[in-house]
């Protein structure tokens, strides 16, 4: 017979429809309106899962989020397995296939549970004490060892096929919580407000409406008012999971997890990031475990979960119940159940004003021990006088009492106050703008204190495995603070937060601390309330989208020429344009040597460009850079470096003056971002006198460099009625020109040492005019050329790039640029640092060439430079290689380094160690080919 | 996540088009050839990193991309004020600590 523990009639459940779902390989079935877990327990499985560090055997705890024990897989499919699923959540779908955690080879015979026998191993705080151990027991002994014990379910191995959505709202009021408390609290506020979204993490609004069948017809009657408004969204399904600074509150929604996977089809998962005015929390309460020996064995639940499984979701949970309690509601429970056809063995309950409740065998005094192994069997019931009866059963129900769920409160840093009346905490103060309704609020039954006496082998964290002995131990070793408590033990820092051991906790810390409870305090809760997807968290922002992808002018023809892509920032930039059966060093090297002994075109389009203007431009420019403008002619370029405030090198560019008051500058590619930010930082806080203005203008621009000996005749036959010449355009100048019907700026620029161009046309015709160069010098014998490429044609020449020969604390002067300072200007950003006693004081590292003496060897860019081979230990090293490449042009290995007083040290031997040995180096110029710059003239 | 109002777009916006700029109403001097190497490197390095009110630059760079000042409380992390640049802090503000 299937699902024996069904009831006949009532509840929630579609019985006109059979699901059939499987469980660890067995078949079961169930029907709509089913959780996971009820449709378990309508076939009579408790047993759902074993724990975390003992490997003992656990059944299902409660009937919602709070859910410590009833953790599953849910497989669907390729990527679409999700581990650590509280089975009280999950809805049962057709086909829906479970499977239980962290247990081998099976559910019911575990090996690993062996730990639990090794339990005096593992004690509070073993995370801490097992790192003094020996490290090499640590490492093959113990580490491995807890690693196979311990743990949750696997994570999936595969990419997740799933689409996840985001979105923002705003609204007057957010209600969190769907039962009674919220609904009548969104009515209200709809009364006033313009908007009210209302959440609720369950499929259907009512909350413990839903199992409570005398306010069946409240409930309906609510929800119709409710939907009959369009001001109001209900959502379902959906979990306020954060809250953050002014009211604004995070909801993970989920959209299709509940259908079956042949089914389902759109967002699996939607974000929502609502700023609400206000925020109403009807988050309801909490029903508290009670700490006895066994309180963890399958068949031991709390006692409104039970009356939720009979009666919303018609699955008895057992047929001879006992219910521990010390509030009132458990009586209710216990009414109910019996109405379902269960026997209600005795309700035992711990506190002096029990109410009087003659129809059932209530008995004064508490659990002390239990009977059974992978099920409960039986108790041993103290009576208050001291004597014990044993009582047998099949399921033990637990009430402690409730606690407002206080997690998002908590989140936004309300605070919480210990009252005495109901024995726990309750919200105290409110920050702004925030509510709490019903049993959130503290709007409880009376119910007592049922923690005492404390049973040192109990469990308090069901999921963290941690026992009442671990609190005490932590208690006992110094532990005083609630917070230190809990992270010593682990209590509560579990996928669950402890939302059913934290009370606990605290009221057996009190107690072995000997304070009262309103003096050990309450911990903190963080988001997320209920763990999320990263899929949720990350939405449309993955693969292709992740970040926008910024792509070169020469792209699609770099592609189709055997470009080799790599990224620098947000760009695709080409390291080098492969030949067939050519090796990346050879394809290097021929570049380089076309660019030396022809002709080679670059892509330099993803140099930050900025265009200055206004009547103040030079005085700016004087101000911001360290070189003098003043004498800057129309038409000329100059080479500028820009300092922090501290005096420590920040960019490096090219200024060119297009008129009186119009320039045109260059930043490195990776600059602009920051290069602005200062400029404007300057310019609106400090230079505000100063009528600049500056425009972003990379983007505008497609920058191509025509580098070599031929360099001057692809620019004369591109552009032949210009009248170019050495006289009309020296090196360091600009021309405005008109190129294809479109404005050009032509620059005689170099970052090779070869005599070179840089033009720039609009971007749109870009591609055009790559063509039209790539072609040009493809006659001559030229070829297009790579970062790699450029790297090693400007280390020959001993041209800095900043980020790579500058790392934050390297000044003009350590790069031998001191003479560009402006001597005659006043004051620039960073000029007052450069007299500071530690950048002016000798020893500081400047920039040098090193070459190895033996041909061959090689090193690597960030290694270290020494006096000796073989340094002692301790000796502080002199230096470090910024740049490290094979130079074609010179046949041999080249580098350049920072080193302690670089320029002094020129023809010294020094050595670089290297794993292999160390490397002896000869300190030379960082200028290793045409030092006097001949070539630059063409 | 913050909201702050820009004082020149005069409207409230979420953080994720500001950027965060560092500490506010520091006076760089008029002539730093004429300062101290200490009085040039506390005002280059030396914070305030008080406890509550405290004064801060924001730039609204996903927006105007003007720079302005704002009150922050460093306790609540609430913006209590933003001003413009050229503005007076409010009356009440007390400039961020000691
Ligand atoms: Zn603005």
């Amino acid at each position: 017979m299937t699902q024996p523990f069904r009831l006949p009639s009532g509840g929630r459940i579609d019985r006109a429809r059979v699901l059939r779902f499987s469980f660890d390989g067995r078949a079961f079935e169930g029907h709509p309106g089913d959780s996971l877990a009820s449709a378990l327990l309508a076939n009579g499985v408790h047993l759902v899962g074993r724990s975390f560090k003992y490997h003992r055997p656990r059944g299902i705890v409660s009937a919602g989020s709070e859910e410590p024990n009833a953790l599953v897989t849910i497989d669907r499919g390729a990527g679409r397995m999700t581990p650590n699923l509280r089975a009280t959540q999950i809805e049962l779908y057709d086909g829906l296939v479970a499977t239980s955690q962290n247990r081998w080879p099976s559910l019911e015979f575990d090996i690993g549970a062996i730990g639990q026998f090794a339990s005096r191993l593992i004690p509070a705080g073993f995370y801490y004490k097992t790192f003094l151990w020996p490290p090499r027991a640590w490492k093959h002994l113990y580490e491995p060892l807890i690693r196979r014990a311990a743990g949750l379910g696997k994570a999936p191995g595969e990419p997740d096929p799933d689409t996840y959505a985001h979105q923002f709202a705003h609204c007057d009021v957010l209600v969190v919580g769907g039962g009674p408390a919220g609904l009548q609290a969104a009515l209200a506020a709809a009364a006033q407000a313009e908007s009210v979204i209302l959440c609720d993490e369950q499929p259907e609004p009512g909350g413990s409406a839903l199992h409570d069948p005398a306010r069946a017809s409240e409930l309906s009657d609510l929800l119709a008012k409710l939907r009959a408004l369009s001001h109001v969204r209900i959502l379902q399904r959906t979990t306020a999971f954060g809250m953050f600074a002014q009211n604004f509150v995070a909801l993970a929604q989920r959209l299709s997890d509940h259908i079956e996977p042949s089914a389902a089809s759109g967002p699996r998962e939607r974000l929502w990031q609502v700023r609400a005015k206000r925020i109403v929390l009807a988050t309801g309460a909490i029903e508290r475990p009670l700490v006895f020996p066994g309180n963890d064995l399958p068949g031991v639940m709390l006692a409104e979960a039970a009356r939720i499984y009979a009666n919303r979701f018609c699955a008895l949970p057992g047929k001879r119940i006992v219910i521990a309690t010390s509030a009132d509601s458990a009586y209710e429970a216990a009414g109910d159940l019996r109405r379902a056809g269960a026997e209600i063995v005795a309700i035992v309950d711990a506190r002096e004003g029990r109410p009087i409740a003659d129809d059932f065998n209530v008995i004064a005094g508490a659990i002390i021990d239990t009977k059974g192994r992978a099920r409960i069997e039986g108790c041993t019931v103290q009576l208050a006088d001291g004597s014990t009866l044993p009582v047998d059963c099949d399921v033990l129900l637990m009430s402690g009492g409730w606690t407002p769920n206080a997690s998002l409160l908590s989140q936004a840093r309300g605070a919480l106050r210990f009252e005495p009346i109901l024995q726990t905490f309750v919200p105290d103060v409110l920050p702004p703008g925030i509510s709490c309704v019903g049993a959130c609020a503290g709007d409880l039954r009376p119910q007592g204190d049922a923690s005492r006496p404390i049973h040192p082998k109990a469990f308090v964290d069901f999921q963290n495995d941690v026992t009442s002995a671990d609190i005490a131990l932590a208690v006992r070793e110094g532990f005083r603070s609630i917070e230190h408590i809990k992270r010593y033990t682990t209590n509560g820092m579990a996928t669950d937060q402890g939302k059913t051991s934290n009370l606990n906790a605290m009221m057996i810390a009190a107690a072995e601390r000997s304070v009262a409870p309103q003096d050990i305090g309450a911990t903190t809760f963080r988001p997320p309330y209920t763990p999320v997807t990263f899929g949720t968290f990350a939405g449309a922002s993955r693969g292709e989208l992740f970040e926008p992808v910024r792509r070169l002018p020469s792209h699609q023809w770099a592609k189709a020429h055997g470009g080799v892509f790599e990224d620098a920032g947000q760009w695709k930039r080409v390291s080098c344009f492969a030949r067939p059966a050519e090796t990346m060093r050879d394809c290097v090297n021929r570049e380089v040597l076309t660019v030396r002994k022809k002709v080679g075109v670059f892509d330099a389009s993803s140099l930050g460009k900025i265009e200055l203007a206004g009547p103040d431009a030079v005085d700016f420019l004087n101000r911001i850079y360290i070189n003098d403008f003043s004498a800057l002619a129309i038409g000329r370029c100059r080479y500028a470096l820009m300092l922090h405030e501290s005096g420590v090198v920040l960019d490096d560019g090219i200024v060119a003056r297009l008129a009186e008051d119009r320039f045109h500058i260059t930043t490195t590619s990776g600059g602009i971002g920051h290069v602005l930010q200062h400029m404007e930082d300057f310019l609106q806080t400090e230079y505000t006198d100063l009528r600049v203005w500056l425009t972003d203008v990379t983007e505008q621009w497609a920058t191509f460099a025509i580098q070599g000996p031929l360099a001057g005749n692809i620019v004369q036959s591109l552009l032949p009625d210009a009248g170019l010449s050495q006289a009309s355009l020296p090196h360091m100048s600009l021309r405005e020109l008109v190129w294809n019907g479109s404005d050009l700026r032509l620059m005689r620029a170099s970052f090779t040492g070869e005599a070179g161009f840089e033009i720039n046309v609009p971007s749109v015709q870009g591609a055009a005019l790559w063509d039209t160069l790539v072609d040009a010098a493809e006659r001559l014998d030229g070829c297009a050329y790579g970062l790699e490429a450029l790297n090693v044609l400007r280390a020959e020449k001993g041209y800095i790039i900043v980020g790579q020969e500058t790392d934050g604390s390297v000044t003009a002067d350590d790069l031998g640029y001191g003479k560009m300072v402006g001597a005659r200007k006043g004051d620039f950003v960073g000029k007052r640092s450069l007299s500071l006693p530690h950048l002016a004081a000798k020893g500081r590292k400047q920039l040098v060439g090193l070459l190895p003496l033996q041909l061959a060897q090689t090193f690597e860019e960030g290694a270290q430079i020494t006096q000796a081979p073989h340094p002692a230990s301790g000796t502080h090293a002199l230096g470090h290689v910024t740049t490290a490449f094979w130079s074609a042009t010179l046949d041999r290995f080249i580098a350049l380094a920072l080193l302690e007083d670089g320029r002094a040290r020129i023809g010294q031997t020094l050595h670089v160690p290297m794993p292999a040995g160390a490397i002896a180096v000869q300190v030379t110029s960082p200028v290793f080919f045409d030092p006097d710059g001949s070539r630059l003239r063409g | 996540m913050l909201l702050i109002r820009c004082p020149y777009c005069e409207t409230e916006r979420p953080e994720l088009e500001f950027r965060y700029g560092g500490e506010a109403l520091l006076e760089r001097p008029k002539d730093p050839a004429l300062v101290s190497d200490d009085a040039w490197t506390a005002y280059l390095w030396t914070c305030k990193n008080p406890k509550g009110p405290h004064a801060e630059r924001w730039r609204h760079v996903h927006g105007c991309g003007r720079f302005f000042n704002a009150a922050r409380n460093t306790v609540s992390d609430l913006i209590v004020s933003t001003w413009r640049v050229d503005d007076s802090p409010p009356a009440n503000f007390d400039g961020g600590g000691a």
